[in-house]
């Protein structure tokens, strides 16, 4: 596993500056930020993965969802020195470099995106679900999307491409 | 032997292909403005007023300057120095970049600041010292036109009131003797409320002069790059061919990212000044409170009826809220947008409507949110009068509609208002959904369930859409005639490469523009790489909004692949060595008249193009179309929704919810099915919970998520979707006619006639959305209409 070590920006007056060690889709981080950076601010411009969207910055839209150890979280909400020493998934982190996760399948399959902006939040937020649950209802996976909010698609694809992964992932 | 394509298999016309886009998106790897990263970049921040309408005192920045890594304050009076404290908008009224006066609504952008990084800048934001003197406050129609009410626009010669514009259309003395002669007459008085588009990516820019090149680069979300490119050109006094506008990845616009905003200028004006790039994206908050609203009108309406059920006449007057400055992008020939839109689908002998637009201390309002230019608000009206037309007439409301649908065979239907519909199968599609949702039956049933307590309902809205903005004899924005354009190039081996003046905000436009001129070249649509959005290099585009990517822009796609095809045709007789009148043309290929095997692919003639032209033949394989549209299209739907109202508390839940849409030919049937489901849940938003006021002092209730209430997974219903009727437009060179809006425009109304069906016996003719418990149990308990701010009319 490399390590890496970075920079995310340069100290101004007297500002604190914490090192943290984050573990971002299986990569060990380290890296050194204000204590009041964001995690989705972190994961956007300090380590440029610029796949966790911000929508809201209230925790209300759900498009910064990542997983923290595992657990779906607004990482919009979260402070990055909150996140030392965790493991981070972001979408950047469902597919290897040959394969796509089945939920981003789904969501191809399924039409489940349109303008594709609440899109990795909401499949990380399935992938919470489906990890917890791999024989989701369609009332569950309701629930459990209730958390992000899209515009464009009217959700009913959305939870289709949710059940398509959970069934393919059974299948596996 | 015929050795044609199949579309099936190459993505052609109809053809469900999964959409190209998609491959990044769900990657992580979308391009938004939020994501591009230049070297050297700086961020930018903006303060807004805190009040609604106030008088600007002083404003102290040294505090913010003192803040180690801010590069740059701007306030109003700096900018007036460069001529930018103001700026037209895209209705030929002016909005205030940087207050300098006074601020006229909550928001209101009153100076900003450059930083090295976007945490300081807000830092900085926070240091800076306005002092406000508060002025009286005007959040309604009613207030900006009573006497003595302070004028909110003082900064405009010549403006004596907060009036915007009065507006008539139609036949006045004609609708009066209609009314004169009418059995009955039914009226409403309805509130459309104040709503926000709000994709859920916000609004943002990254601007990067170059001073060495005298370039100006700007990536921003905006869904229509040259008319932004035109609008910076003449505030920024520069020359087109020295600025870029780059659309990237959209996250939404929904309208929202039409209007030119103060925040894409001054991140321009701040470039230009540091002479670096400087990025400037919004939050949420900024966002809801200051960018385009849409809706806010107050439509007081009637019907002049025969007793058997025949309109015969239409007034209504419209008052309509547009916030401090009319900023939405308007097109010019109609000074409330499409409003005279209503009742196109009905046969209607006589109508007169009148609007009048106000002045008020809200942020500038008026966007045309999902909708072709005030289509909604016109179907709305249309649609809950019909309701209650029949309610008062003891009409069942299918019926009542089925009397006075224009019929199928009286298109091209010309409507009081002078529009003429192109084409359209009203009572078919009617049919189709009365028969979906089962129509008797739930009739039966809401008469069982209303003898054992329950309250059932069932509500019908059908809607016709003029889409297509423009035909330029009568749609201009600033001026510029609205037409959409499409280039081809055809490489030598028959790859293509196709751009055009749309730009897509997540219609899936790489995917479906492919597919047409797969269709009308049979190179495979898996060949074609679409590309949008860069005014270097797409040619000179309207955008997308109001539905018009596939009625313009689809169609000179069409247009231009037709272009290729014509020459194609001269070098596959060039070929095949026969005259062009020998040819037969089949997808994908040139045949020799009766000897079928005798033939050349596309492809081959694309690499004649380049090596084996006939003399004299200028090479190459590539063409552009400008279209200007001969009409608008007109596509035709029908919404059925079924709910049950819960009598102890008010709460309503859909049952079902059939939808119908004749939208013409489909380009890519599951694209459009995607459209219409979005298009239904913004409706049933609409109709159920998503809207934002404002309390006295102006203060706008609805800033963030949590207050303003948008559906999630969770409260949305499924819907069913019907596409048994097809019209095809019969001017659209594919008879295409656009989708994207109709179920947002035409549902608000299904779900509120199915409501206000539930609450039939209780004396209640209305309830303005959106139809929250509390409203909807006030009215049944009470037995009086609910409105959420009562409408107002007040003659002047």
């Amino acid at each position: 596993m490399t390590t890496v070590h970075e920079i995310h920006e340069e100290a101004t007056g007297d500002v604190p500056i914490r090192r943290i060690t984050i573990t971002v889709n299986g990569e060990r981080r380290v890296v050194e930020c204000e204590p009041r950076l964001l995690l989705a601010h972190l994961l956007r411009q300090g380590l440029r993965l610029t796949g966790t969207h911000l929508g809201c910055d209230t925790t209300n839209c759900g498009a910064c969802t990542v997983l923290v150890d595992g657990r779906a979280v607004k990482s919009c909400t979260m402070l990055a020195v909150q996140a030392d020493g965790h493991e981070v998934t972001t979408v950047e982190g469902l597919a290897t470099a040959s394969e796509l996760h089945p939920l981003q399948e789904g969501y191809r399959e399924e039409h489940g995106l349109q303008c594709g902006f609440c899109t990795p939040g909401m499949m990380l937020s399935a992938k919470a679900l489906l990890d917890e649950n791999p024989d989701p209802s369609e009332e569950d996976v309701r629930w459990a999307l209730s958390g992000n909010l899209c515009r464009c698609t009217g959700y009913q694809n959305i939870v289709k491409s949710v059940l398509w992964a959970a069934a393919k992932l059974r299948s596996e | 032997m015929s050795q044609a394509l199949d579309e099936n298999k190459i993505g052609g016309l109809g053809v469900s292909r999964k959409r190209v886009e998609d491959n990044r998106f769900i990657r992580g790897r979308g391009n938004y403005t939020d994501d591009i990263v230049l070297p050297g970049m700086l961020h930018m921040e903006i303060l807004r007023s805190p009040l609604a309408h106030a008088r600007i005192k002083s404003i102290d920045t040294s505090r913010a300057w003192e803040i180690p890594g801010v590069r740059l304050v701007l306030t109003g009076e700096m900018a007036a120095t460069r001529n930018l404290a103001w700026m037209p908008t895209l209705s030929y009224d002016t909005q205030a970049v940087l207050a300098t006066d006074k601020v006229r609504f909550q928001g209101q952008e009153v100076a900003c600041v450059v930083a090295d990084d976007p945490y300081i800048a807000k830092d900085a934001c926070e240091a800076i010292d306005v002092e406000y003197e508060p002025l009286p406050v005007i959040v309604n129609p009613e207030q900006a036109v009573a006497e003595g009410a302070p004028l909110i626009r003082d900064d405009k010669a010549g403006q004596a009131d907060n009036v915007v514009y009065r507006w008539e259309v139609g036949d006045q003395a004609g609708t009066d003797a209609a009314f004169e002669h009418a059995a009955v007459v039914s009226k409403l008085r309805l509130h459309y409320p104040r709503s926000h588009p709000s994709p859920i990516e916000c609004c943002g820019s990254v601007a990067d002069f170059d001073r060495a090149t005298g370039k100006l680069t700007v990536y921003m979300t905006t869904q229509a790059p040259h008319i932004i490119r035109a609008a910076v050109a003449m505030v920024a006094e520069l020359p087109e061919h020295l600025i870029r506008i780059i659309s990237p990845d959209i996250g939404g616009g929904f309208g929202n990212k039409v209007p030119v905003y103060p925040g894409y200028v001054c991140s321009i004006l701040c470039s230009i000044l540091l002479e670096r790039p400087v990025k400037w994206i919004e939050d949420k908050t900024g966002n809801l409170i200051s960018t385009g609203f849409a809706r806010d009108m107050y439509l007081d309406g009637e019907l002049a009826l025969r007793a058997d059920g025949k309109i015969l006449g239409v007034r209504m007057h419209a008052e309509a809220d547009h916030g401090a400055f009319f900023a939405d992008a308007q097109p010019s020939k109609f000074k409330i947008g499409l409003l005279h839109s209503t009742f196109a689908c009905y046969n209607v002998p006589a109508a007169h409507l009148t609007a009048r637009g106000t002045y008020t201390n809200k942020a500038p309002g008026g966007v045309a949110y999902r909708c072709s230019f005030r289509v909604t608000e016109a179907m709305f009206f249309q649609e809950r009068m019909v309701h209650q037309a029949a309610k008062d007439l003891g009409l069942d409301p299918a019926e009542f509609r089925r009397r006075n649908f224009v019929r199928a065979d009286a298109f091209p239907y010309r409507t009081p208002f002078g529009f003429l519909v192109d084409s359209g199968q009203p009572e078919a599609c009617l049919d189709v959904g009365l028969k979906a949702v089962g129509y008797e039956d739930f009739l039966r049933q809401k008469e069982e369930a209303r003898r054992r307590g329950r309250r059932l309902g069932i509500g019908i809205s059908t809607m016709t859409e003029p889409l297509g903005a423009g035909n330029s004899r009568e749609y201009d924005i600033l001026g510029i005639k609205m037409f959409d354009s499409a280039e081809l190039r055809v490489h030598m081996t028959g790859k293509a490469l196709l751009r055009v003046g749309a730009k897509s905000q997540g219609q899936g436009h790489e995917t479906t523009w492919a597919q047409i001129v797969s269709h009308e070249l049979g190179i495979p649509a898996d060949d074609v790489t679409v590309e949008e959005g860069d005014t270097d290099t797409a040619p000179f585009g309207m955008g997308t909004y109001a539905s018009r990517s596939t009625p313009v822009a689809g169609a000179a796609i069409s247009m231009v692949s037709r272009k290729i095809r014509a020459k194609a045709r001269k070098l596959a007789a060039h070929l095949l060595e026969v005259s062009e009148e020998d040819l037969e043309w089949e997808l994908g290929r040139f045949s020799v008249r009766g000897v079928p095997e005798h033939g050349v692919t596309i492809q081959e003639c694309a690499m004649a193009a380049y090596g084996n032209m006939p003399d004299g033949m200028e090479p190459g394989l590539e063409n552009h179309a400008y279209y200007d549209p001969p009409n608008l299209t007109w596509p035709f739907a029908v919404y059925i929704v079924t709910v049950e109202v819960d009598p102890e508390t008010g709460v309503w839940d859909v049952l079902n919810t059939v939808a119908v849409d004749d939208c013409g030919v489909r380009i890519n049937p599951m694209i459009v099915e995607g459209q219409i489901m979005g298009g239904l849940t913004e409706a049933y938003a609409m109709a159920n919970m998503q809207f934002i006021t404002f309390d006295a002092e102006g203060n706008c209730v609805g800033s963030n998520y949590m207050d303003y209430l948008l559906p999630t997974a969770w409260e949305t219903p499924g819907f069913e979707l019907h596409s048994e009727v097809v019209t095809p437009s019969p001017h659209h060179p594919i008879g295409a006619k656009g989708v994207g809006e109709c179920a947002a425009v035409g549902g608000p109304a299904a779900f509120v006639n199915a409501v206000m069906d539930a609450l039939d016996d209780t004396g209640v003719r209305n309830i303005d959305m959106p139809l929250l418990p509390d409203r909807v149990w006030e009215a049944l308990t009470q037995h009086h209409d609910v409105s959420g701010a009562p409408p107002v009319r007040t003659d002047d």
